[in-house]
């Protein structure tokens, strides 16, 4: 038996499937089955793509689809899966996940494509309380994307050059259209790439932190979320939360549909 | 798949008597002129008992509640939110303040017509907007102007001087209505009126404690009609009386066990001034079964309150009770200050710390699950210190989510977002939707 976590993100869908408690009571993952990202195309409808992936994660695992008891989605999409039997939100999906890959984590930082948040979580994963960035896009992956864009850097070699900087230039816009602005200024201005690289992502980091912190900070510290591969970020984090250490869980983005998943299987959504 | 029936319920009957008595009022004072009467202007927290003195036929309009009304019509708000903007105001002033001024410059008046010129501004000095609200529209309409300064510390440290201090600005005012209106002030109608906001205030604040019945017999999105005619007219003998009607009906409601919201299983409450124009966030949170009992925005806008000797918080005991006869100027002049300085919202002003006391009793005797806090750049008054009374309430172990708004500037609101961040706290607070997936 099995239940199933679809995590609907603005900009992917990722499913997770999750083989039932054991007798030890523990509950064994069975991943799925897909380990990377759909993106979407452009013609496909939210509950079409869910469906395909689902369909091809269970495929992929050799599972019947009336094997799976309960599905529950989440992310920005989540009430678009109509084949779901419930839906949580990626709070509460994200500190489930996070938890469960990391036990000693109580403090979730979740920094996605569109939103960028902080959990405090009890120790079996319940939020215990949580903020989020609002309407700007300065403390989420897609600020760091875009800056990226702006240096004509390939995402991947934006974290990386950040580390080569050991520079700390403020940079003050709080909002990606006047970042950019102040990126463009940076550039004419002849500063290395690397120093503008480190200077985006500590504005994000320090922005991330800022709103952590309105629900403190609690070691261990677990970063879930896209941007857990820029390895630039991580250490800005690392130096705006003043932390050693801040834990990265395998396959970050996927710990929302194991969230999911895992709320599934306790029958809670 | 409809919500679960778990209390009885009905509508108001009073409902459409506050409706009215709404309407009537931005129509009186429209046509004021018409019957030779007095306008004058200032906010829902001006001493409105004072230009009362001046005769029977004196009407006023609040400007906040203006502005709200405005809120709720998005394309008459946008053209006034344009004409302000264009006028050279930045766009993170105060919502109201710019709704009104807008309204001024387009010379358009929500409830028809053009904007009615006052024969006066009259205001009080405490929100840091709401003096250079009237000072500017004066300014525009070549209107005259008198403003009082209530800043004079927390009502806990009110002593004889700080009293005396804002007592002599209102008598001064009132030589100033004299001299400007020309008119002759009637000392016996201005006791009327302190007695019927005293009154209007302590009813109202009698009626919110109300609420602290399960399940609650109003729900917030409701009190938002019913405790807005405090903020039109409180020195009104009409509100006054619709209050004691009220009470009346809402006590009748909790004797019968008769709900706001039918599936009550939770009770939040909320903070400042709502976004006015998504106030179906209210409706959605009835879905999780969660009622919004009111806030000490609701409660304490325009309700005085005390505490009472068993140590809950209840509705201020007015003089008339306590049995004292108002007979003079400066004796109903005294009395009416000190009602007004002990205002609940007007505390916080002095120390964020009071707001969070304040809200920590109402969770303590409301009954309530988790606090939704409206981070609301709209008003920077209501919005001060909300940030640490939201540490003070998460320190006090009770939930609390914060959101990010505007009461009267639907530009930075987004309803997607506030639901998907009302569905998290919901999650936290071990609720579901009932209305999820069939």
């Amino acid at each position: 038996m099995y239940t199933a976590g679809i995590d609907m993100g603005s900009r992917s869908v990722k499913v997770v499937l999750l083989e039932e408690l054991k007798v030890d009571g523990a509950p064994q993952l069975k991943w799925g089955v897909k380990k990377t990202h759909i993106m979407f195309p452009e013609d496909l409808d939210m509950d079409v793509a869910a469906e395909k992936l689902f369909t091809e994660a269970l495929q992929s695992a050799g599972i019947s689809r009336d094997q799976v008891t309960r599905v529950v989605s989440t992310g920005a999409g989540r009430k678009q899966v109509k084949f779901a039997n419930g839906d949580v939100t990626e709070v509460s999906a994200g500190a489930r996940g996070a938890v469960f890959m990391c036990p000693s984590a109580r403090t979730v930082i979740d920094v996605g494509a569109e939103e960028g948040r902080g959990v405090k979580a009890a120790p079996d994963g319940k939020v215990v309380d949580f903020a989020g960035n609002e309407k700007c896009a300065a403390g989420a992956g897609a600020f760091a994307e875009s800056m990226a864009r702006a240096l004509q850097l390939p995402l991947k070699d934006f974290g990386e050059a950040s580390l080569r900087s050991n520079k700390t230039i403020p940079m003050n816009a709080q909002c990606t259209v006047f970042a950019e602005s102040e990126v463009v200024s940076l550039i004419h201005a002849n500063t290395p790439k690397e120093d503008i690289a480190k200077a985006v992502l500590d504005a994000v980091a320090n922005r991330v932190t800022a709103m952590v912190r309105r629900v403190g900070i609690e070691e261990d510290v677990v970063l879930i979320g896209g941007m857990v591969h820029n390895p630039g970020f991580v250490q800005s984090l690392k130096n705006a939360l003043g932390v050693e250490k801040v834990l990265l869980p395998e396959l970050p983005e996927y710990v929302a549909a194991l969230g999911a998943a895992l709320i599934a299987a306790d029958g809670n959504a | 798949m409809a919500a679960t029936q778990k209390y009885p319920t009905e509508p108001l009957k009073l409902w459409k008597k506050a409706k009215e008595l709404r309407e009537k009022y931005y129509l009186d004072y429209a046509r004021a002129k018409e019957k030779g009467g007095i306008r004058w202007g200032g906010s829902a927290w001006a001493l409105d008992a004072i230009p009362a003195g001046l005769g029977e036929d004196v009407h006023s309009l609040t400007g906040e509640p203006y502005a709200a009304s405005v809120s709720n019509e998005p394309k008459f708000n946008k053209q006034c939110q344009d004409a302000a903007e264009a006028a050279g105001f930045a766009r993170d002033l105060c919502a109201y303040m710019r709704t009104y001024w807008g309204s001024i410059y387009i010379n358009k008046y929500l409830f028809g017509g053009e904007f009615p010129k006052p024969d006066f501004n009259f205001q009080t000095q405490i929100c840091c907007s709401h003096s250079k609200w009237y000072q500017h529209a004066s300014k525009v309409e070549n209107t005259p102007d008198f403003y009082i300064d209530v800043g004079v510390g927390p009502y806990k440290d009110l002593d004889e001087s700080r009293l005396m201090y804002v007592v002599n600005q209102c008598h001064e005012s009132i030589e100033w209505m004299e001299k400007v209106t020309g008119r002759k002030y009637d000392d016996e109608l201005l006791i009327k009126a302190v007695k019927n906001e005293m009154r209007s205030t302590s009813l109202w604040a009698e009626i919110c404690t109300l609420n602290k019945a399960v399940p609650a017999p109003l729900d917030e999105k409701t009190m938002y009609s019913l405790y807005v005619l405090a903020t039109l007219s409180k020195s009104s003998q009409w509100c006054a009386d619709y209050y004691q009607e009220l009470r009346d009906e809402v006590k009748d409601r909790v004797a019968r066990g008769i709900a706001a919201v039918a599936n009550e299983r939770c009770r939040v409450m909320s903070d400042t001034q709502p976004p006015w124009a998504f106030l179906k966030i209210f409706r959605y949170l009835e879905q999780y079964g969660a009622v919004s009992i009111g806030s000490l925005y609701t409660f304490g806008l325009e309700g005085i309150w005390e505490t009472k000797p068993d140590g809950t918080w209840g509705p201020r005991t007015t003089p008339m009770d306590q049995g004292i006869a108002i007979t003079t100027r400066d004796q109903a002049l005294r009395l009416y200050c000190d009602w007004n300085l002990s205002k609940p919202q007007w505390q916080h002003f002095y120390d964020p710390r009071l707001k969070t006391e304040m809200m920590k009793t109402i969770v303590r005797e409301w009954k309530v699950d988790g606090v939704m806090l409206h981070l609301n750049r709209g008003c920077e008054g209501l919005s001060l210190g909300i940030m640490e009374n939201r540490l003070g309430i998460a320190a006090a172990g009770i939930p609390v989510m914060t959101y990010e708004g505007n009461m009267g500037d639907e530009r930075e609101f987004d309803m997607v977002r506030t639901q998907n961040r009302v569905d998290s706290f919901m999650e936290t607070l071990d609720l579901k939707r009932e209305f999820a997936h069939a």
